[in-house]
């Protein structure tokens, strides 16, 4: 599995707190950086998809089974 | 004038003879594609871009301002908030309390106090209460206030524009209004901004 960069821990923050902790940590990444993002904001699973689409960077994992917990992987365009 | 149907039938080759083409269907087409050519360039080209226009000064409005504008440019958005009338409020510095020379002016501020911190809510006001419950649900929900929002949003590079005209009407000056503003701008200028944004709101 690839190497990831960073891991943005935003449990418990609510819309659009995930998101915005998200850009200003891809902000300071390399382009093909790969991050996570942790989330518990159920709004995330649909948030997260419609943020990469718009921002251009990819979503290379979504692992919303873990309990409460949602993981998203991100490679910086 | 000769018709489509016609100019096909002219321009097929006929029998032992090279194809030719009509010269009127020549310079009509021409005509048409110089049309389009023409048309393209006067034509608006949209941008990946959100212009809210911020009307309303409540925390209900401001605070659906300050999510939008900040998600927008946390997703690579231009953003553009054009603060006038009631918005105009939000953006006045927190330590600002009675602003205008007029007393209507001062009157107005009084009753709209500056800053998000500040502001009321639309219905369910009770007297503060309703404010102060908004809040309350928001911080065990863990949402951010309107104005970290505005600072993050500013931090993004959205430009936060105050209208000029409004300014001069509620007597507010440049120093009443917190830092890192754009310039105040017209309403030609606004509309330059809608214009051109694939995404439009008045809020």
């Amino acid at each position: 599995m690839a190497v990831i960069a960073r891991t943005v821990d935003a449990r418990g923050q609510a819309c659009p707190g995930p998101l915005v902790m998200l850009a200003r940590a891809l902000g300071e990444a390399a382009p093909g950086d790969l991050l996570e993002l942790l989330a518990t904001d159920p709004g995330s699973r649909s948030d997260v998809p419609s943020w990469a689409e718009l921002s251009g960077n990819e979503l290379v994992e979504v692992d919303t089974s873990t309990d409460g917990v949602f993981r998203y992987v991100v490679r910086k365009a | 004038m000769a018709t489509t149907e016609e100019r096909r039938v002219e321009a097929r080759p006929i029998e032992g003879r090279e194809p030719t083409v009509d010269p009127a269907a020549w310079a009509e087409l021409l005509r048409r594609v110089e049309a389009l050519e023409q048309a393209q360039r006067a034509g608006i080209q949209k941008r990946n871009k959100l212009t809210i226009i911020a009307w309303g000064g409540e925390l209900d409005r401001i605070w659906p301002t300050t999510i939008l504008a900040s998600t927008a440019a946390a997703s690579g958005m231009e953003v553009s908030v054009f603060f006038t009338f009631w918005g105009l409020f939000a953006i006045v510095r927190p330590d600002v309390r009675i602003t205008g020379r007029h007393w209507m002016q001062k009157m107005m501020s009084a009753m709209n106090p500056g800053s998000p911190a500040r502001a009321k809510l639309s219905r369910y006001q009770f007297a503060g209460a309703g404010p102060a419950m908004l809040k309350h649900l928001a911080a065990t929900h863990h949402v951010e206030r309107p104005e970290a929002l505005l600072d993050l949003a500013k931090e993004m590079g959205a430009r936060l524009i105050p209208c000029q005209m409004t300014m001069d009407l509620l007597g507010l000056e440049r120093d009443d209004l917190i830092d890192g503003l754009e310039e105040p701008i017209g309403a030609a200028t606004a509309i330059r901004e809608m214009r051109e944004a694939a995404i439009s709101l008045f809020i």
